[in-house]
């Protein structure tokens, strides 16, 4: 029994991190432009199929590397293109630009790449399993929670050390005096849109190699990361990265006792940081209220 | 005169004044006005590959019907709108496509609760109405109705057939992962009646239809030592277990099943999860079978690509319709219902062997279920099943009493 | 202290809002005669109504309190399982089904605002959204009672008895499309006089300017938890139509993508107008119904709808028109 617990938390924390990447993707850019991104599930996809059309040419690895980059960079030509048009205006707005993006983007590749899934090959080494008594855990996941480590060690670090990273931060807290201090705001939430992005279509690529391709991939992650925000508290990233944790263990250890609940097990936590704690459990008070 | 107007109007105009202004021609040449079959299936969303696939194979069929000159010697026009996998599109478009587009017949939907939905309407209007390929029991079990016939099997039909060939070759304990909704908890009652009407002994996990990690409920099935591992779920979460269980080595220890993987499914996963024993519900390679050979060939010139069981749904749903109509002489539902009825196919239509008929009592086609085993293409790449064995439709699906269907025809 | 202002003029000049009333009525009495003429068909007006119906209550959160809502499909979605659940296992009477529609759709949102009725902006929206997959959810896992995936079936709309003569809106489309028409009238009335109303007075003013409200000691908590909590009841009547029209209940109503077309609508409609979302679901409807039958890319084109009109028109068509006339 306390195998079996041990082994999904374990498990947990491995679907956690993927959450936690997509999540702290999209806190980033609503934390510092006060925008919900309802197609960063559609960005997930876009990194998940760049990295599909380049790896015949770079190998995984090549692709791994270039297509979350290309990825930001699609997410900066959409950012200055559309929605910073949209940043001084009622909220509504973005939502509804977003949610367009979203259609139009998932329709685009399904229009190119086709309704029907694809595959994407994984190099051989990353698909055995750890050891026989561990069948259950194979490299390739093992992989996944060292990029994701790594990603989120990077975010961090960069948010912590850069000056670029500093201003993001400050930027969140309060963006006209930033402004007033001549950082050039409108280049910075490009480039913090870019990030998140980023982050984004590493998400992609590894879930691409853990579930294949298809244009509906990222949905089914959108709402947990809406979820692990709510739960961490709007405006932390640490409290997203508890959050998205959260989620994924408690998903997993449900699926221990209760498989069927395992879906409602999330829900059920943010309705109890609502009614409990509706700052979230890291989140400050006034953050975008 | 307004110049710019939406389709309809234009098309019903151009057709209204063309048949007043050559009127005498027209009436010697009756039978100038096409007929119209309006189909309604998902086009975007998780079902757009299947449905594209019916679209595809009735769009063929139709070429090559109005080559022949067509149903009653009038040209089929087909007429397709995208349900989005939403019962409101379907059923608003179902509306359009009588109302407005006054079609003949309706096919539709993928989406067995939109075709049913459909099927209220469809019978309201008294429109002949083919499901060719939604696959919940009720449709021709306790929701049967007088204008509805369906082309493929159900979902029992599918466990019950599969059942039997798994016990046989591989042993009678089963474990289950299955997707916790209707179409799920139908799969699975329908394998573990069989089953036990078989001895067998079984143990079974219910998990969210959408799940991608299945881990966990893997390990409680290398621990429970069951023969057959069965695949119940669908789409994506489909694909995910298959990839796990191939990934964690189980194959090694226990042989994997399920009921439906269709030919387009397969094609998109990577080899390690093209394997396990499943069932078509027609399949393109059938050496031993006259006529299928002649059609596949001909359908990959028409289109590059090897039918698949949807696309058969979608040949036999037009040609239905024609044997139907030229059968009853008219395209009234009452009367085509009356037609279909007990209908037997032709073996070019039928494309298989044995007798392939709808049955009176449900208004199913009693068709063969191919069961037998997935693997990675050979030379082919369209080779990625053999037939283990052919199970005639009649009898995985029991006698019309055990559908639940009370079929009332209108006065 | 400084007097700040309005930025716009939140009332429309006196003539107007009864000349937008006058052409909408003439021309939804008149659907059945110039519709099909149109290449539409009965059904397509129904849809109309009811989403419009949707959108115009909606709006009375987003355009007149200023409140945003971005999981509002869930109260639509739960106001047509009520109506199906009342009309497949209770009694087969209209009336009642609707009102089962209101209770369950309005109840979910009176009860769900107490939650988060302290949050604003985009937490607040998000929040919507979160729960409006809740209600998803547990539509679509709990298949005893809700048919599950594939929906709520098997109910249909009754002949609504009235004693002296049974209204027949079961075969008959154009009754029911008057039926609706009906429901429709009395539902915008009484919206129409809650906005007038002092009631209505303030939630204006906390649109306008939240903070300076509180000052005055309006109660901007209770307020706003009113507004939305009448915002889904009228919602879920909306959705109950919606059953009523499909003979049929399922998920995909109560999806947040629904959730973001009814934005849509109110805002290409116009948000500030009072009529405007129920033209912004006229034009939606109609489009979505148009491009979908050309192409199967027609999410491409919605979607960009989305965006063409929040970077080019904002204000939507009524807005648009309200600023041409205001000079």
């Amino acid at each position: 029994m306390l195998q079996l617990v041990l082994f999904n938390v374990t498990n947990g924390l491995i679907i956690g991190a993927f959450y936690v990447l997509m999540a702290l993707g999209l806190s980033l850019i609503l934390n510092l432009s006060n925008v919900i991104n309802f197609a960063h599930g559609n960005f997930l996809a876009l990194g998940g199929y760049i990295a599909f059309v380049l790896t015949p040419y770079i190998g995984f690895w090549g692709a791994l590397l270039v297509s979350p980059i290309l990825t930001a960079l699609f997410g900066f030509i959409i950012e200055r293109l559309m929605i910073r048009r949209v940043y001084n205006r009622d909220p509504v707005y973005s939502l509804l630009l977003t949610f367009g993006l979203a259609f139009i983007m998932q329709d685009a590749c399904r229009y190119i790449w086709g309704p029907n899934g694809l595959p994407m090959t994984i190099p051989d080494i990353l698909s055995t399993p750890l050891s026989p008594d561990l069948f259950f855990i194979t490299w390739y996941r093992i992989f996944m929670v060292a990029i994701v480590i790594a990603a989120v060690a990077g975010l961090f670090a960069f948010l912590r050390y850069t000056r670029v990273g500093i201003r993001i931060r400050a930027g969140t807290l309060d963006l006209d005096t930033v402004a007033v201090l001549g950082v050039n705001v409108g280049l910075l939430r490009s480039f913090n849109f870019a990030v998140g992005s980023l982050l984004a279509g590493l998400a992609g690529v590894l879930a691409a190699g853990q579930i294949g391709l298809n244009p509906n991939m990222g949905d089914d992650l959108l709402m947990p990361s809406f979820i692990a925000i709510i739960v961490g508290g709007v405006g932390s990233l640490t409290g997203t990265l508890l959050g998205g944790l959260l989620i994924g263990v408690a998903g997993a250890l449900t699926t221990v006792v209760w498989p069927a609940a395992s879906e409602a097990v999330i829900y059920v936590i943010m309705l109890v940081v609502l009614i409990l704690r509706p700052r979230g459990l890291m989140g400050e008070e006034g953050m975008l209220t | 005169m307004p110049n710019s107007q939406p389709s309809g109007f234009s098309r019903r105009t151009l057709l209204k004044s063309s048949l007043i202004l050559a009127a005498p021609p027209i009436i010697a040449a009756r039978g100038e006005t096409p007929i119209r079959i309006g189909m309604v299936n998902p086009l975007t969303g998780i079902l757009s590959a299947l449905a594209a696939s019916e679209v595809e194979g009735a769009r063929y069929t139709v070429d090559v019907v109005n080559k022949k000159n067509g149903i009653l010697g009038r040209q089929i026009e087909l007429l397709v709108e995208d349900s989005a996998n939403d019962v409101g599109t379907g059923v608003q478009k179902t509306r359009k496509l009588i109302d407005r587009d006054k079609v003949d017949v309706i096919f539709g939907d993928v989406n067995s609760g939109i075709a049913y939905a459909m099927s209220q309407v469809t019978s309201e209007a008294k429109v002949f109405h083919i499901v060719p390929g939604g696959h919940t029991d009720p449709i021709t079990g306790t929701d049967c109705k007088w204008n509805v016939f369906r082309i493929c099997n159900t979902t029992s039909m599918d466990a019950a057939a599969v059942t039997a060939d798994l016990v046989r070759r591989f042993g009678k304990k089963f474990f289950f992962i299955t997707p916790d909704y209707a179409y799920g908890h139908t799969l699975q009652d329908s394998f573990i009646k069989n089953l036990k009407a078989l001895g067998g002994e079984y143990q079974a996990e219910l998990l969210p239809i959408n799940t991608s990690e299945f881990s966990a409920t893997l390990i409680k099935a290398k621990a429970y030592k069951p023969n057959v591992l069965l695949n119940n779920m669908g789409g994506l979460a489909q694909i995910n277990c298959m990839k796990q269980f191939t990934q964690f080595g189980m194959q090694k220890e226990m042989h994997l099943g399920g009921a439906l993987f269709e030919l387009e499914t397969v094609k998109a996963v990577p080899a390690d999860a093209q394997a396990g024993s499943w069932d078509m519900e027609w399949w393109w390679n059938q050496p031993n079978v006259p006529g299928v050979a002649d059609f596949v060939a001909d359908f990959r010139k028409a289109t590059g690509k090897t039918p698949s069981a949807r696309h058969w749904f979608g040949f036999v749903a037009i040609h239905s319709v024609r044997l139907a109509a030229e059968k009853a002489k008219s395209l009234e539902g009452p009367k085509l219902s009356l037609a279909m009825e007990d209908m037997d196919l032709p073996p070019d239509v039928a494309l298989q062997p044995g007798r392939v008929y709808y049955r009176a009592g449900d208004h199913q086609l009693m068709s063969n279920i191919f069961v037998g085993d997935v693997h990675p293409p050979t030379t082919n790449p369209d080779d990625i099943f053999t037939v283990a064995s052919v199970v005639p439709g009649e009898q995985a699906a029991g006698p019309v009493s055990a559908t639940g269907c009370k079929m009332v025809h209108p006065a | 202290m400084s007097v700040t202002t309005t930025a716009l003029p939140i009332r429309n000049t006196p003539a107007r809002p009864w000349l937008t009333a006058i052409i909408v009525w003439a021309l939804l009495l008149t659907v059945p005669i110039w519709l099909p003429m149109l290449g539409g068909y009965t059904a397509l007006a129904g849809r109309v109504l009811v989403l419009g119906l949707a959108a115009m209550s909606f709006n009375l959160l987003l355009g007149f309190t200023g409140v945003m809502s971005f999981g509002h499909a869930a109260y639509f979605g739960l106001g047509a399982y009520g109506a199906g659940l009342t009309l497949k296992y209770l009694t087969a009477s209209t009336p009642l089904a609707m009102l089962g529609g209101i209770a369950l759709g309005g109840l979910a949102g009176t009860l769900f605002g107490l939650l988060i009725v302290k949050r604003r902006g985009v937490y607040f929206a998000m929040v919507t959204v979160a729960f409006g997959q809740i209600a998803f959810y547990v539509a679509y896992s709990w298949d005893s009672l809700t048919g599950g995936y594939d929906g709520l079936r098997g109910f249909s709309r009754a002949p609504i008895d009235l004693g002296f003569t049974s209204i027949d809106i079961v075969n008959n489309d154009k009754i029911f499309y008057y039926f609706l028409l009906f429901v429709f009238a009395i539902a915008t009335a009484l919206q129409g006089l809650l906005l007038a109303s002092p009631f209505g007075r303030t939630l204006l003013a906390i649109r306008e300017n939240e903070r300076r409200a509180r000052f005055l000691g309006i109660p901007i908590e209770r307020h706003i938890w009113l507004s939305f909590s009448i915002s889904c009841c009228f919602t879920a009547l909306a959705g109950s139509l919606y059953a009523l029209l499909n003979n049929f209940a399922d998920p995909m109503g109560l999806h947040y993508s629904l959730s973001g077309e009814i934005v849509i609508m109110t805002v290409m409609g116009g948000m500030r107008a009072f009529w405007g979302p129920l033209v912004g679901a006229a034009v939606f409807v109609v489009v979505q119904d148009y491009i979908s039958s050309m192409t199967v890319n027609w999410m491409s084109f919605v979607g960009l709808i989305f965006v063409l009109v929040v970077l080019f028109f904002p204000r939507g068509i009524l807005g648009m028109l309200q600023r041409g006339s205001v000079k």
